[in-house]
């Protein structure tokens, strides 16, 4: 049986309102209410982005057509970056309010959030051979986005390697914890130190760096690919929240099996 | 076009990582619901108040 609900009584300030959203059945509703649409947005949003960058936006005057690496590169940087901060949240959730759901998304971002940053160095290296004339160089960005990654495939062990669950998630989240001063890192490198790495082109106070022909596909990518990314996470959470009911069924079905077994042979 | 091996290798290595999470998680959420139904005495209870 699960008990991790069971601690309600113990939750911190604002547990409450949260613990509403752990219900796993709650969950499966709402999430099979919103995930169709959620999908089709990311794929009409990614596939039109893709196209719109690849066909429509112009080509670089300097960099020419290699430019257009950048609707796939920027939306998996950003993914990379913003899966370890929801990989943090989730932390924060599981260790501070013992959300049950918080441990099960951590375990199910953790994989795609690796393959979202495994993309971002794979198609930078894909960038950086015709521009740089390297695949690679330990520059100040590249490295700490390979720190990323290292850290992502760190996550994904060790919440498997503890025969107890709720051990590996706790030890999971604390890993997640100590990473996320990786984040900041990986957003300043190109401007606390000299990076071959450009600086950022989009920033949140500033105009953006860029033509406005190439940066409404890059939007669109990032929106695209963000949306993806959440219908993949929640998908997976689904089924990860049927597959503990699963395990929870079996196992108390193995259980009354012991207990007639038992009482009969007394 | 201009650099268009590395442009392809970039879009393709998109398209199928992203096809392949998403075959992955509709696999497995299918292969879960089947399993569920098959097992959870709820599930078993509402089908058979199913008219029909």
């Amino acid at each position: 049986m699960d008990t991790s609900l069971d601690n309600s009584r113990t939750l911190a300030p604002g547990g409450r309102s949260l613990h509403r959203f752990a219900n796993p059945g709650r969950f499966l509703r709402l999430s099979g209410a919103v995930l169709p649409y959620l999908a089709v947005a990311a794929v009409v949003l990614t596939l039109g982005g893709l196209a719109w960058g690849l066909f429509v936006a112009p080509a670089d005057y300097q960099q020419g057509d290699a430019v257009r690496i950048i609707y796939v590169h920027v939306p998996a940087a950003w993914l990379a970056s913003a899966g370890y901060l929801s990989l943090a949240v989730c932390a924060v959730l599981s260790l501070v309010w013992r959300h049950p759901l918080a441990d099960l998304a951590a375990v199910e971002i953790g994989p795609v959030g690796a393959a979202f940053t495994a993309l971002c160095l794979a198609t930078g290296s894909l960038w950086g051979k015709p521009m740089w004339g390297a695949w690679w160089v330990w520059d100040a960005r590249l490295t700490s986005v390979l720190v990323l990654f290292f850290l992502y495939l760190g996550h994904i062990a060790l919440v498997r390697a503890f025969d107890d669950p709720v051990r590996g998630y706790r030890a999971g989240a604390i890993l997640a914890l100590v990473g996320v001063v990786n984040l900041p890192v990986i957003k300043f490198s190109v401007d606390w130190w000299n990076t071959l790495h450009q600086p950022s082109t989009l920033t949140v106070t500033g105009a953006p760096s860029m033509h406005v022909d190439m940066l409404w596909p890059l939007l669109t990518c990032i929106l695209g690919f963000s949306l993806g990314f959440a219908a993949i996470v929640v998908a997976r959470v689904r089924a990860a929240v049927m597959e503990r009911r699963i395990r929870g069924l079996l196992l108390a079905q193995a259980q009354g099996a012991d207990g007639r077994a038992e009482g009969g042979a007394a | 076009m201009t650099h268009l091996p590395f442009i392809l290798g970039s879009y393709g290595l998109a398209l199928v990582l992203g096809v392949g999470f998403a075959v992955d998680a509709w696999l497995r959420v299918g292969r879960a619901r089947r399993r569920l139904a098959a097992i959870d005495p709820r599930q078993q209870r509402e089908r058979r108040r199913e008219p029909g």
